[in-house]
């Protein structure tokens, strides 16, 4: 398993049977691959859509189905279409039970930063606030570290917020994070990472309770 | 009823300064006849209401090749470098607003709403400026109505009545712009007699469609 299948794989193991649940573009979709058997989940596209499906065969892409990345998707049985402003009263309305993010930043308050860097990259937040204001569970899917090796769990988010104090769960490559009002409670460790690798990666204060489970196998 | 105009009849309408809102996500459910024929007018100075700047070459990123736009609210930029360089050149003003308030605040001047109250943005620079409103406990940003001269959306298929039905994902913002334009033109795939299309799937009412354009292509199957 590669960095990404085993964050993929653990994400896919916090949603329950009957969840609606919206992902994030890049990493987060990885869990699509990992949901177990028996469990049915209901995918949202933020630009409209409930029950999406698979990516399309080659040579079978509709131009009017898209996803909130662009990539072409199909609809599974049971799908419905909407406009925006229905899509976004689903999500800020709290029925969505999980959304998955990426993160640039995400601190030991919760808080998340994920849509620009002033000076360098100002994309826009598009739907990100929404979906971390609303959705009864936000989930972080992200590398413990950036590509030089910094934390990206810090002890306050210096980057413009997306959202303050809504995260609850963060995964990563080394570990899985629950974000309690108490702090950031180390979880459980990646096979083949110690606590101790995880405290050094990590800025924040982290909470290391007496029993730490594994994930990745 | 509805009138059959051209896109560039079409264009015509759109004056320098005009509060331009445009349906579609990432270029898809684009008025794209529509938008070819802004970009032949070459009337500038528009101010631009969408929920993305799609790409260079696709959907309302044309015009802002074409140095059309002054203004822009919009929610994300990302798949348009051009956008982000006339940014940083300071040649574009733009705001930038969460994709659900944008679409609230537009069906807000649609509805007849002076404004909405949004928890999104809370403790972000999102409510710098802004009147924050508690109630029963929860901060909410009062984010105003966005006003629209003209809407271009882009349907499936309408009815001569203006009825419009829309395909798959291309629905998107496309019946929300429509409600809030003073002047709404819809470009549509096809249009067909008054009763041919089932009234239990009109997704966008006529009552907001003035004019209808016919798409110079249709590009899905």
């Amino acid at each position: 398993m590669d960095k990404r299948q085993m964050i993929g794989s653990r994400i896919a193991r916090e949603f329950k049977d009957g969840d609606y649940v919206n992902l994030g573009i890049g990493l987060p979709t990885m869990a699509v691959d990992y949901i177990p058997e028996g469990v049915h989940v209901v995918f949202q596209s933020e630009n409209g859509m409930l029950g999406v499906g698979p990516s399309p065969a080659e040579g079978k892409e509709d131009p009017d189905m898209i996803n909130a990345g662009g990539g072409f998707i199909t609809a599974l049985k049971g799908a419905c279409f909407f406009d925006s402003a229905l899509s976004f009263a689903i999500i800020r309305g709290g029925h969505i039970d999980a959304t998955v993010l990426g993160a640039l930043q995400v601190d030991q308050q919760g808080n998340l930063a994920n849509w620009m860097i002033p000076g360098k990259m100002v994309p826009g937040m598009g739907g990100a606030m929404d979906l971390v204001t609303g959705a009864r569970k936000v989930i972080v899917a992200m590398e413990h570290c950036d590509k030089r090796g910094n934390p990206k769990i810090l002890k306050e988010c210096n980057l413009p917020l997306t959202a303050k104090g809504k995260v609850s769960l963060i995964i990563t490559d080394m570990a899985v994070i629950e974000v309690t009002d108490g702090g950031l409670v180390l979880r459980e460790v990646a096979v083949g990472t110690t606590v101790e690798d995880v405290l050094k990666a990590t800025e924040a204060e982290l909470i290391v309770p007496e029993q730490v489970g594994t994930y990745g196998m | 009823m509805a009138q059959l105009i051209s896109a560039a009849d079409a264009a015509a309408m759109i004056k320098p300064g005009t509060r331009l809102a445009i349906g579609g996500f990432l270029a898809v459910g684009a008025p794209e006849s529509i938008i070819d024929a802004i970009v032949a007018s070459k009337t500038a100075d528009l101010h631009m209401i969408v929920i993305a700047s799609d790409w260079e070459n696709r959907g309302v990123g044309k015009l802002v090749v074409a140095k059309l736009i002054k203004s822009a609210q919009v929610s994300h930029l990302g798949t348009n470098k051009e956008i982000q360089a006339q940014m940083n050149a300071k040649q574009i003003d733009i705001e930038l607003v969460p994709q659900g308030t944008l679409m609230e605040r537009v069906r807000a001047a649609g509805a007849g709403l002076g404004g909405i109250l949004s928890p999104t943005g809370v403790g972000t620079v999102v409510e710098e400026g802004k009147q924050i409103i508690n109630l029963s406990g929860i901060d909410y940003i009062l984010e105003p109505a966005i006003e629209v001269d003209v809407a271009i959306i882009k349907a499936w298929k309408a009815d001569k009545m203006g009825n419009l039905i829309f395909r798959k994902t291309a629905r998107n913002s496309n019946p929300i712009m429509a409600m809030a334009g003073k002047i709404t033109i819809a470009e549509v795939d096809e249009i067909v007699e008054i009763g041919e299309l089932d009234p239990e799937l009109i997704a966008c009412p006529g009552v907001f469609v003035n004019y209808l354009v016919k798409s110079a292509e249709v590009t899905h199957g």
